[in-house]
């Protein structure tokens, strides 16, 4: 996994929740990645795929990830191209599958008065911190400790398991 | 049972959820809310939109066999029977998973309210590639959701992480009024705290909750995930004691919270004072008195998910539809949680009366719930439901508004053709 991703930002507000992200009638029909890709954003744009450049980041408000467990939600939003979410808050499952799945999510609040839509930013993964290089400012997102940032780095639980044939928790 | 897990079942400092997470964990050393628990899991479930992708995932980690197949079940019932082709193969896929695994496969009952029919007993743990596997707390579980890697990893290792939660208490007071119920308690404490006022968090249910029946501690526990709560639980009791009997089922564990528990937050409802409650379209947290959306013209008005319609809803249904129509212009559509309440609508009757009032009686499957099939909405359509969650595009177009009441207010509307009271239908 590459540990210094730079991109530009796509913008949403607070409480995007996973029937936004993906709906469920498009979500709950394949297990392809890549056609799942092409509706990721769909309830707020449904042009959004079209819109994202390989590399590029969400910056969204508080509650990201909210409602459903669909891990199709974070799958769809990585394989459109978007290399990280940024956000105030996320909900609980939202995190735990962007997690499992390789999709870095750093929380920081504020983000959303510190990067316009646009922006062009760097991110750290080493560091987990976000520098908008427009401004030049640097944000530290909240760190997971043990072995969630062993998954975190391991790029998510499938890549985790291969590597090292059992569990974190085993 | 062990030292340790007595010791901490004794411990009154403790809530439902440390106790039970430091029951079922695997580190034996006290953990308090905020630890990382590493945890045995003692009934994994997942259903037809998370399963095929965790089978998915267990291939591709070259996995072949379970933990132990009679602790993991897969239901169809998102989209049962198959809506279209892409739903049939993967329905297909999951049962030559089980075929190959020895999982169980439950086709055409909806998996929340199965479960607890079925198979859950109280001081269990369950985990749910679904988020409103919560509805188990009902019978005194821990259960919660996760996605489909994580259900993956559970098959395979029987364990799983989880950080233990603080916990929210509610305490709710006072007496019920005609056409009110236990969905416009958990609507009201929905709006209060916001869809993410809950979040990380645990809730217990105490006061008069406690003589809430079954069925409306399902609909509480099910529908606390829309304020984000990772767990909802009403303690085993008398209530609880009895239903068991009735399905022929034993507590495992009997889990009840320490009286010096410590809690992150206590809230209070009041029953003498709660109106009916409406949830307007797009938030599941715009909570207001139901009056306030009165008179709002209805396309669909939907009674079914595993939030409501349990018998509990449907003899009030009945009761209300007898000898009444549904307005000519407006489809009442009726999805029963399980097919054990299918079953029992139509022993008791209700079946009929459905028919001749107009309404349209589903199988059991989540259907319009998720606009998946059964009950879709068109462009600009408008619905009134008692399923969980009225996000923009959920129920089918995207620009479709859904309402969420209770199931005595969707039958009313659907009586009325417009959003109405359910007072005097009861
Ligand atoms: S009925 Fe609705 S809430 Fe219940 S499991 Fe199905 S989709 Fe989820």
């Amino acid at each position: 996994m590459l540990m210094m991703l730079k991109g530009k930002a796509h913008k949403f507000g607070d409480f995007v929740n996973t029937d936004l992200i993906i709906p469920f009638r498009f979500k709950s029909r394949t297990n392809d990645p890549y056609e799942l890709a092409k509706y990721a954003m769909y309830g707020i744009d449904p042009e959004f795929p079209k819109k994202v450049r390989k590399g590029n980041f969400i910056v969204a408000g508080e509650n990201f990830g909210g409602g459903s467990s669909r891990e199709q939600a974070p799958i769809a939003i990585k394989y459109c191209g978007i290399a990280a979410v940024i956000a105030e808050s996320f909900a609980r499952i939202f995190f735990r599958n962007a997690i499992a799945i390789g999709l870095p999510a750093l929380e920081i609040p504020g983000i959303t008065k510190e990067a316009k839509d646009g922006d062009a930013l760097e991110i750290d993964l080493k560091e987990w911190t976000v520098k908008n290089l427009r401004t030049g400012r640097a944000f530290q997102a909240k760190k997971v400790s043990g072995f969630l940032e062993e998954l975190q780095k391991a790029g998510g639980l499938v890549e985790y398991y291969r590597k090292n044939k059992r569990f974190p928790w085993e | 049972m062990d030292s340790f897990s007595k010791r901490i079942l004794e411990d009154d400092s403790l809530t439902f959820a440390e106790k039970i997470l430091n029951v079922k964990s695997v580190n034996r050393t006290a953990l308090k809310a905020g630890d990382i628990a590493v945890v045995k899991v003692d009934m994994a479930l997942a259903q037809d939109s998370t399963g095929p992708l965790a089978i998915k995932v267990f291939n591709e980690m070259g996995l072949k066999k379970v933990f132990d197949p009679k602790r993991i079940f897969l239901y169809l019932d998102h989209t049962y029977p198959p809506a279209d082709e892409k739903v049939a193969n993967l329905h297909k896929m999951v049962r030559d998973f089980c075929r190959q695994t020895g999982c169980t496969v439950i086709e055409g009952s909806i998996s929340h309210q199965t479960i607890m029919e079925e198979q859950i007993v109280p001081g269990t743990l369950l985990m749910g590639a679904d988020s409103h596997t919560n509805q188990a707390g009902a019978l005194g579980a821990f259960a919660t959701g996760i996605g489909s890697t994580e259900m993956a990893a559970i098959w395979a290792s029987g364990k799983i992480w989880l950080r233990v939660p603080e916990t929210l208490r509610v305490n709710v007071a006072g007496k019920f009024r005609k056409g009110v119920f236990g969905r416009d308690v958990i609507m009201r404490l929905i709006g209060q705290l916001g869809e993410d006022g809950a979040n990380y968090k645990g809730l217990e249910w105490a006061g008069e909750a406690k003589s809430f029946s079954i069925d409306t501690r399902a609909c509480i526990c099910n529908n606390s995930v829309e304020c984000g709560a990772k767990n909802s639980v009403f303690e085993y009791d008398k209530i609880t004691e009895s239903y068991l009997k009735r399905v022929g089922r034993k507590p495992e564990m009997i889990i009840k919270s320490g009286k010096d528990a410590e809690y992150a937050k206590e809230m209070d409802i009041d029953l003498n004072s709660l109106e009916p409650q409406v949830t307007l379209p797009e938030h599941v947290d715009r909570v207001k008195p139901l009056s306030e959306a009165e008179g709002v013209e209805v396309n669909e008005a939907f009674l079914g998910s595993t939030t409501n319609c349990r018998m509990e809803d449907l003899a009030i249904a009945a009761h209300m539809l007898k000898g009444r129509k549904v307005k000519p212009g407006t489809r009442l559509v009726i999805t029963p949680s399980s097919r054990r309440v299918y079953l029992e609508a139509i022993m008791k009757g209700y079946v009929a009366i459905f028919m001749q009032a107009g309404a349209t009686f589903t199988n059991s499957t989540c259907g319009a719930c998720v606009g998946t099939h059964m009950g879709v909405l068109g462009e600009n359509e408008v619905c009134i439901s008692c399923s969980p969650r009225n996000y923009t595009g959920r129920m089918g177009a995207l620009t479709a508004k859904v309402y969420l009441a209770s199931p005595a207010a969707v039958v009313a509307s659907a009586i009325e053709g417009r959003i109405a009271d359910p007072g005097k239908y009861l």
